[in-house]
């Protein structure tokens, strides 16, 4: 049973279908990289996945011991956070949160999973700074750690990488390439195909309006969507 | 200086002036605790909007001669509340044109009623009053103040049990609901305390000025502190310390007493934003 399995879906907005016929699932462990052109649905996806919206038509299906709101998730920078007031430690606690219920503070045991995730993922330093004084590889990182409070199995990563110089951005896919070593499946919205193509075992291509392919890897290289695509952005990989 | 002390104890033996305190007091504390996030979550003008709605109702309350107007000011405030915190998603019409709608027909219909139905021999006076608070403080009943510390007590209740809730929703709504918490009941009981607020609020400073008492101390504490608890726990502190001055000053100066505690939260305002330049220079 994979943990996350949909069904032909058909994702949009207001009655209009952005794209149908999406097949396909993710396993424990796999580093799904979904790939497209802007505007296919990718983040609309995203949103589906997460049951932040309701897809058009067919269905999402978690399964293997996941339950729903057992997904982390690595989001898009917000406007809101760009001034806000948090300190690093205070944000990545703030992912523990789906573990309180309706009790009002957090436990032990959850304070001390957040200093262990940033730990893991080497903000531990930065615990009392404020969270908009970072950088933007350092802010991701924080936001990774909260996601590992909400999870332990699975990670939804929206465009991790937009806006980071090349040295940040190898650095991070490297510590999102360790996660899923340590069995965290990864499931990563991109627009670099030739880091998608290095890190990920398998990738989803969404073209206008339908899934080009979907498969491991090694089949998408070989495939025409792939081919494609090598052909344009090729020269990053 | 010892006139001053001197005429401040005299006042302050006098019951209504220690009721003007006490509810100043609580007020200022509730509305810089939902300020905070109001601010952060872009919502800085929702105050004078419910504000409106609040002076609107009161208008229909005094025209159907109500004796106690909480009873319809209230629950209107609370579903307009409602209704534009729930904004952002599914509107046809966006947050910020929602709340001046709301606010301005509010404010007019308010004013057409007072006007059409009014029995009173003053009512640009009575105008005035609901507006910019001038009195009301002054002249509150002891029902009135126990009402006011009940509801106070209350908000400030929610606040604590809902704080790392609400803390979680304001920074990052979507992944909140993605993690399995429950933004949208968090943000349906945000919205009723900060109705309840803005009502309360309306006694103090009146119906124009209440989007100070709730922006000026969060923007305060943000110029200087850097987490979230600091910036909540100051701006609490801000607001009390400049509430309790303003009143002290009114009633010693004779002074409008809502006008007052908004000027002496612009100083404090400025007196921050000096301290956080030379902090950010250090």
């Amino acid at each position: 049973m994979p943990q996350l399995s949909c069904q032909d879906l058909t994702l949009g907005y207001e009655g209009k279908a952005v794209a149908s016929g999406l097949s396909f699932t993710v396993g424990a462990g796999d580093y799904l990289c979904i790939v497209g052109e802007n505007g296919c649905g990718k983040s609309t996806l995203v949103k589906t996945l997460l049951r932040l919206k309701a897809p058009m038509a067919g269905q999402v299906v978690v399964g293997d011991g996941l339950r729903p709101g057992e997904i982390g998730y690595l989001p898009q920078q917000t406007v809101v956070q760009k001034d806000f007031p948090a300190s690093v430690r205070e944000v990545v606690r703030s992912g523990c949160l789906n573990r309180c219920g309706l009790r009002p503070f957090y436990n032990r045991a959850e304070k001390q999973m957040a200093e262990e995730n940033m730990d893991r993922l080497g903000v531990s330093s930065l615990a009392k700074r404020c969270y908009r004084e970072l950088s933007g590889g350092q802010q991701q990182r924080v936001l990774l750690a909260r996601a590992l409070c909400a999870t332990r199995k699975i990670l939804l990563l929206d465009e991790p990488t937009a806006g980071l110089d090349p040295k940040v951005t190898a650095e991070l896919y490297a510590l999102i390439g360790r996660l899923n070593d340590e069995g965290i499946t990864i499931v990563m919205i991109s627009h670099d195909v030739g880091a998608s193509v290095r890190y990920a075992s398998h990738i989803l291509h969404i073209g206008k309006g339908s899934a080009l392919f979907f498969g491991t890897k090694a089949a998408y290289l070989e495939s025409e969507a792939g081919r494609a695509y090598a052909d344009v952005g090729g020269g990053q990989a | 200086m010892m006139e001053v002390a001197d005429k401040l104890f005299l006042y302050l033996e006098y019951p209504f002036v220690r009721y003007a305190l006490i509810v100043g007091v609580l007020i200022a504390l509730c509305s810089s605790l939902l300020g905070v996030t109001l601010v952060l979550k872009r919502f800085s003008l929702i105050g004078s909007g419910l504000s409106h709605v609040a002076f609107g109702a009161t208008a229909v309350a005094a025209a159907m001669s109500l004796t106690n107007n909480y009873v319809l000011v209230l629950p209107v405030t609370i579903a307009c509340a409602v209704l534009l915190l729930r904004t952002g998603q599914n509107t046809k019409i966006k947050g910020d044109a929602a709340v001046a709608m709301i606010s301005v027909g509010a404010l007019a219909i308010g004013y057409l009623i007072m006007n059409v139905f009014s029995e009173s021999a003053n009512l640009s006076g009575d105008v005035c009053a609901t507006l910019f608070g001038s009195t009301s403080i002054l002249t509150l009943t002891v029902a009135e103040v126990w009402l006011s510390v009940a509801l106070s007590i209350l908000v400030i209740a929610v606040f604590l049990l809902f704080y790392h809730k609400i803390f979680a929703v304001t920074f990052d709504e979507d992944f909140s609901t993605a993690t399995g918490v429950r933004a949208q009941v968090y943000n349906l009981v945000f919205a009723v305390a900060i109705a309840v607020i803005i009502v309360l609020a309306m006694n103090l400073v009146g119906a124009l000025l209440i989007s100070a008492l709730v922006i000026f101390p969060a923007l305060s504490a943000m110029r200087v502190f850097k987490s979230f608890r600091a910036v909540t726990v100051c701006s609490v502190v801000v607001s009390v310390v400049c509430a309790v001055l303003g009143l002290l000053v009114s009633i010693v100066a004779g002074t409008p007493v809502g006008s007052t505690i908004v000027a002496v939260d612009i100083g404090g305002f400025a007196l921050f934003s000096v301290a956080g330049l030379i902090a950010r220079r250090l």
